[in-house]
């Protein structure tokens, strides 16, 4: 069913009972042409550049538990392709142009929103970095600006500039980004896709593979085996553990991100804001909730919950900026599993496993990178050579010395 | 989360702080294929989903380096040591 204007007043008049669901949760059939491992956003929107792209419908999307209740329906939502680096920088700026037509090409309402992403500053040095950040994002045709402090002071009247310690400065904006509904970008993308013939099948855990003459020619899961000619792992935080399987080391390590929703309030924050002198991202949702979140808990972690001392943080950075949110209740708070990569970056190739590609490393960046992170992980499934803004996010960049370093942090991940 | 620390008792984990894991050895100097070999050591882990020997530092307290075994799926401490001890 095509969605519209006229099939919206179609069942408004004949009360709402005509909505057919909106994907079909199949059964796995005894083999694919290519299986990709995981039903997150990015599982999913590869599914349907491959479907749509490249014409390849003979695919499986498996996923262990329901679709989007991994990292993609945990996040704070923020998109933006502010990068500095030029091998990253691309990338992103291709997942934001992708989102800005994602509704037109999904048919159906991701509510992305391009509100704007301000990262404040606090300092010269942070100024004269943000600004050598902003001429990168320029040249590569991203749109920045720099603010000065009376500028975001007219955009954010609310927030602490008198704070003595850390006065606002200014800030550099990126008026494009925004934020994205990330349940709808789930559901949008698992639409599309399987109208297009792919199945998506739940409740079905990658458990082991199954071997050919040295390549993978299947799975093993929880609902039997299935084979298949080609295999994409896009399992996030449990990149490594599926790699494993196949005797695969990586360069990533798992760590745990919380995330936190205040009480609804009148409509206080216009954009996504970023605090300069601690971890901290706050937007509004359209409900009026407070959505914020700030650094990973900083150790290993496979499980989906977090510890105080990160909470703490969060709110005290939350109440360094804004004071006015003091008296603001915080309804929930919730983690996730991310796959930390040695240099911060996502890695998007082949493995030395022959037939089994990785999509994996997307630290907690990797929402903004959906829609680009599934295009070019189909262009490599059908094409077997790397899509090319994605060449730069190579497994072998570790080894060969190409890291792609944002933060200039080095090889811990808990840093990045 | 809370570690037992040999000097201090039990104490709070924001105390401390987080290296990483603690099976990082540096390759001796005349190792062959000794790029491979800290490409491994630098770059790969095991990245377990359960029982993980890590190093921690409490630098809020004695400063003492520790080895914490820790699952990661619960965030259990199952035992904690000095970093200089042989592991268990
Ligand atoms: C709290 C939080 C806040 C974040 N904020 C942002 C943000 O503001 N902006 C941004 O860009 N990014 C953000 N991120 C990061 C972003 O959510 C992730 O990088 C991204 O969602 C990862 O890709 P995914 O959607 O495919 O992951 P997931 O949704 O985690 O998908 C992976 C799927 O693989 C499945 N799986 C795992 N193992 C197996 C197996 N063996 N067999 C079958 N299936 C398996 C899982 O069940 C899961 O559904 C945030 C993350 C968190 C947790
Ligand atoms: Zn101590």
């Amino acid at each position: 069913m095509r969605y519209s204007i006229f099939s919206l007043l179609r069942q408004a008049l004949t009360g709402h009972q005509g909505w057919a669901p909106a994907w079909r949760d199949a059964a796995p059939k005894p083999a694919y042409e290519v299986i990709i491992v995981g039903g997150g956003g990015h599982g999913l929107s590869t599914a349907h550049y491959l479907a749509k792209v490249h014409g390849i419908t003979d695919v499986a999307v498996l996923e262990k538990g329901f679709i989007g209740l991994g990292n993609a329906g945990r996040n704070t939502t923020i998109i933006r392709s502010n990068y500095l680096l030029p091998g990253n920088n691309p990338f992103y700026e291709l997942s934001m142009k992708l989102w800005e037509g994602l509704e037109q090409d999904l048919n159906y309402n991701t509510m992305v929103s391009q509100r704007g992403v301000l990262n404040l500053y606090h300092s010269d040095a942070q100024r004269d970095s943000y600004v050598r950040r902003g001429n990168a994002m320029r040249m590569h045709g991203v749109d920045a600006e720099l603010l000065d402090a009376r500028d975001v002071r007219r955009m954010l009247p609310f927030l602490d500039f008198g704070n003595a310690r850390f006065p606002i400065q200014g800030g550099l904006l990126q008026p494009r980004g925004g934020t994205a509904r990330h349940d709808a970008v789930v559901w949008g993308y698992a639409r599309a896709a399987s109208g297009r013939g792919v199945d998506i099948v739940q409740n079905c855990e990658v458990t082991g593979f199954l071997w050919e003459g040295g390549r993978v020619a299947g799975v093993r899961t929880s609902r039997g085996d299935i084979r298949a000619r080609k295999i994409g792992m896009a399992v996030a935080g449990n990149t490594s553990t599926v790699a494993h399987m196949a005797g695969l080391r990586l360069p990533i390590e798992s760590h745990v991100l919380q995330a936190f929703v205040s009480e609804a309030i009148k409509p206080l924050v216009p954009c996504v804001v970023t605090y300069g002198a601690g971890h901290f991202y706050v937007s509004q949702s359209d409900k009026g909730g407070l959505v914020f979140g700030g650094n990973i808990d900083g150790y290993n972690s496979y499980a989906q919950r977090g510890n105080l001392p990160t909470v703490e943080d969060v709110c005290e950075s939350g109440m360094a900026l804004m004071p006015a949110i003091g008296r603001v209740r915080v309804l929930r708070s919730w983690g996730g599993i991310m796959d930390m990569s040695m240099d911060g970056s996502p890695i998007i190739d082949r493995t030395p496993v022959a037939g089994l590609y990785l999509n994996g490393g997307w630290c907690y960046g990797g929402f903004k990178a959906t829609p680009a992170s599934g295009y070019c992980f189909a262009h490599l499934l059908a094409r077997d050579e790397p899509h090319e803004v994605a060449r730069a996010l190579r497994l072998d960049r570790f080894a060969a010395g190409r890291l792609l370093d944002e933060k200039g942090q080095g090889p811990q991940p808990n840093l990045h | 989360m809370r570690i037992e620390c040999p000097f201090c008792g039990e104490r709070d984990v924001a105390e401390f702080t987080y290296l990483g894991d603690a099976a990082f050895r540096r390759p001796p100097a005349d190792a062959p294929d000794l790029a491979g070999r800290y490409y491994d050591a630098v770059y790969l882990r095991e990245n377990p989903a359960g029982p993980h020997r890590e190093l921690w530092y409490h630098g809020s307290g004695c400063h003492a380096w520790l080895q914490v075994t820790r699952d990661t799926r619960t965030h259990e401490i199952l035992a904690v040591r000095l970093a200089t001890e042989t592991p268990e």
